[in-house]
């Protein structure tokens, strides 16, 4: 037993390394996602035309839609680049637990979006200039990022057997993650402007992420299955 | 994997049309056309319900829906605040129920097909899928036009309009996802997952919008107020969640039909295909 | 009406009660969305046979590799290989199963030795380091063991895909169409490997090369229109009589 949880964890990292590994040397996908973040971030300054007064209220929204479609790009890449060379099949023949395949990839997602929200986080405050740089963003942008990437990784494998699979993608987790969206970005404009009596949006994050990180940890193997 | 082995129906006693007389037969051939049973049960007992049972539901669908209609527009009083436009109430509070019914059967269907692997239970849920969206975009609709009336909108951001609203994505892209996979396992498989994902999402997300709704309470849905109401408006809206449950059951049916055809169609024009 | 070939629903290599099963299908059968590419399959192949699997395309062979490979899901009936059922017990089927299609498996981006590193990982080996340098030197790719795979050239990532299908010491090594994939060096080398394990690996390899596929083997699977058509002895046959079977099938209603 105890040397089943081991081979688990193991195989969890090599995928992760191996994924990290090819990802550096491909250079495909980060330096895209993270060009688009901070575009976003940009263009939405122009789209809304901010001003001072109301920066505190529609930034973090901006923030969090930036990271949203850049999670889009990011899924879709990581699952397809595995389809295209050969497919699923390479890590399937292996004698891995198909949750470790969901966890490796989970863990593999967050760390190409979370580089990008390295990035786009201080440019967001210095170019909306909103004092969002304290500690607690980090929580809130992790568990935030969590609840989108769950989601995202079980139907980035759903959507990978489709044509028209970067519309599918987003078709599909969009509206799923909307509480999460709420919650992130009602957490991140209480950093900047608190509001007394506010519900404990960081308690439906924490929820959500768990939720649904045990359904997609479940269901996962039933979509990659032949 | 079952395939639902079919045979042809073999009534034991004369069609009903034969009793009619001969210039109303086509209509009625018509009509049954959409409601023949495929199969016959074993059990001699089951056979008039299986015979009848769809023509009972049916009329039974028709007299609700009508009571219904009449109630909400002549038996129930109107409302002091709102006026006649109260009205809609009755069939947007019939409708969303039913709506959230369909998904509800689309969760249960999808856990039975991933732990079944019939495909009986995908038809399910896809008839479920089709009918739930059509009634979530009457729940939509109704809502907005009673908003355009009251608050002079088409839309206000009120919790449980908003989520329906995500609902109706969900099921869209439930459908849309069908679209896309085609009719295969690989795709009945995806959209079993989205089915209980969604399904489980939906109560997450009241509680989300109604927290989001908290801070902006510039409308009001004023429809907490079934305690105080009258009978007579308890009862209509009973009636009327009656009428669209047995309306909901009864296009379930068809639907399942439709689903079990085109899959046994498109099996069919495969062999013929390979020949 | 229902013109079958060969109507026996199961066939048997001559074996002893003692000798144990490398392969055990009893009346499997796949079904894919619109056919049924396996119908009611039955078989049994002692360990150390060396199958060669033939039959017309469309017939079933790459399913019947697929499934065996744990990469697809029996739909009806039951598969045991090495007394592990494929279903229940996919994981421990996997360990002892190898499997090289017609697609390398293989991570472009990583060198050929970072590969066979990283299955040997994911098989959960020990020794991973000195197998993959051991497997390396016996393909030839030695010189180029920390080139990415990307630079390979396609016998070499041939090679190197053999190296990962034997990585782990399969006790039953299933190739599609190997001599289709590999190039003659190549298949030297595989003959010779498989030569070498004669005792403990069962081979399964699918061919259209009739005559090869009848040298290199002992025992001949032919599959027609997702049924077992014949099973027997390789001596036993002629290539004729195997084209035989090819043009009946392409004649013969579905």
């Amino acid at each position: 037993m105890m040397n089943d949880t081991r081979a688990f964890w193991q195989q969890t990292f090599a995928i992760i390394w191996k994924d990290l590994r090819c990802e550096l040397r491909a250079r495909q996908v980060w330096v895209s996602m993270a060009m688009f973040a901070v575009l976003v971030l940009v263009v939405f300054n122009f789209a809304f035309d901010l001003r001072v007064d109301n920066v505190a209220a529609v930034g973090p929204g901006a923030l969090w839609i930036a990271f949203v479609f850049a999670s889009m790009l990011g899924l879709g890449r990581t699952m397809a680049a595995e389809q295209e060379h050969g497919s699923l099949d390479r890590l399937l023949l292996c004698p891995v637990d198909r949750k470790a395949l969901y966890l490796a990839k989970l863990l593999g997602n967050l760390i190409f979006i979370g580089v990008v929200e390295v990035i786009a986080v201080p440019v967001f405050a210095a170019i909306y200039s909103l004092p969002i740089l304290t500690g607690m963003i980090v929580p809130i942008v992790l568990l935030g990022t969590l609840g989108v990437a769950a989601v995202g990784t079980l139907f980035s494998a759903v959507a990978a057997n489709t044509r028209a699979r970067e519309v599918l993608l987003p078709l599909l987790v969009f509206p799923l993650i909307v509480p999460v969206v709420i919650g992130a970005v009602k957490a991140s404009q209480a950093l900047v402007s608190p509001v007394p009596n506010d519900p404990p949006w960081i308690g439906l994050l924490i929820a959500f992420d768990v939720i649904f990180l045990s359904i997609s940890a479940i269901t996962f193997p039933y979509v990659i299955e032949e | 994997m079952q395939v639902a082995k079919e045979s042809p129906g073999t009534p034991t006693s004369p069609p009903l049309d034969q009793s009619l007389p001969r210039w109303l037969r086509p209509a009625w051939r018509t009509v049954a056309a959409v409601w023949r049973p495929a199969r016959p049960y074993a059990f001699a007992a089951w056979r008039p319900v299986q015979r009848y049972g769809e023509y009972v539901l049916a009329a039974a669908t028709v007299v609700t829906v009508l009571a219904a209609v009449w109630m909400a527009f002549k038996y129930a009083p109107t409302d002091a605040l709102q006026g006649d436009v109260q009205r809609i109430e009755y069939f947007h509070v019939a409708l969303a129920w039913i709506a959230f019914l369909a998904f509800f059967v689309v969760f249960l269907a999808s856990v039975a097909y991933l732990w079944r692997r019939d495909e009986r239970w995908d038809w399910i849920a896809r008839a479920a899928a089709e009918v739930g969206t059509v009634f979530t975009t009457l729940v939509l609709i109704t809502g907005s036009l009673w908003g355009h009336i009251i608050w002079g909108t088409w839309w206000a951001w009120d919790a449980r309009l908003t989520t329906t609203l995500i609902l109706w994505f969900i099921y869209v892209g439930y459908l849309l996802l069908r679209s896309y996979t085609g009719r295969s396992e690989s795709g009945a498989r995806a959209a079993a997952v989205l089915g209980i994902i969604g399904f489980v999402d939906v109560p997450i997300d009241y509680l989300s919008v109604t927290w989001w709704r908290t801070l902006h309470p510039s409308y009001q849905v004023p429809l907490g107020q079934t305690a105080q109401a009258p009978a007579s408006v308890v009862s209509t809206l009973l009636v009327a969640v009656l009428a669209f449950t047995l309306l909901f059951t009864f296009l379930m049916l068809l639907v399942y039909r439709m689903q079990r055809a085109q899959s046994v169609a498109q099996r069919l024009r495969a062999r013929v295909e390979l020949e | 009406m229902n013109a079958q070939l060969v109507s026996p629903l199961s066939f048997e290599t001559p074996h002893t009660q003692a000798t144990p099963m490398s392969v055990a299908v009893t009346r499997a059968g796949k079904l894919y969305d619109l056919r049924p590419a396996l119908r009611d399959i039955s078989l049994t192949i002692p360990v150390g046979a060396r199958v060669a699997m033939l039959g017309p395309n469309g017939a079933g062979k790459t399913t019947l590799l697929r499934i065996l490979a744990t990469l697809a899901k029996p739909s009806t009936g039951r598969v045991e290989i090495e007394g592990l059922d494929v279903v229940t017990e996919a994981n421990d089927v996997r360990r002892v199963v190898g499997y090289v299609g017609h697609q390398p498996h293989l991570y472009d981006e990583l060198t050929a030795r970072e590969n066979l590193l990283f299955f040997a990982r994911m098989y959960g080996l020990r020794d991973g380091a000195q197998r993959a340098g051991k497997l390396l030197e016996r393909v030839g790719l030695r010189a180029k063991a920390n080139q990415r795979v990307r630079t390979l050239s396609r016998g070499q990532t041939q090679r190197l895909a053999l190296a990962r299908g034997i990585l782990h010491e399969p006790r039953l090594l299933l190739l599609d169409e190997p001599d289709t994939g590999l190039d003659d060096d190549a298949n030297a080398l595989l003959a010779e490997l498989i030569r070498e394990r004669a005792d403990s690996l069962t081979t399964i390899f699918t061919t259209h090369n009739l005559e090869r596929g009848l040298a290199l083997s002992d025992t001949t699977l032919v599959l027609v229109g997702g049924r077992v058509a014949h099973m027997g002895p390789a001596r036993d046959l002629t290539v004729d009589a195997v084209r035989a079977w090819y043009t009946r099938a392409g004649r013969r209603a579905l």
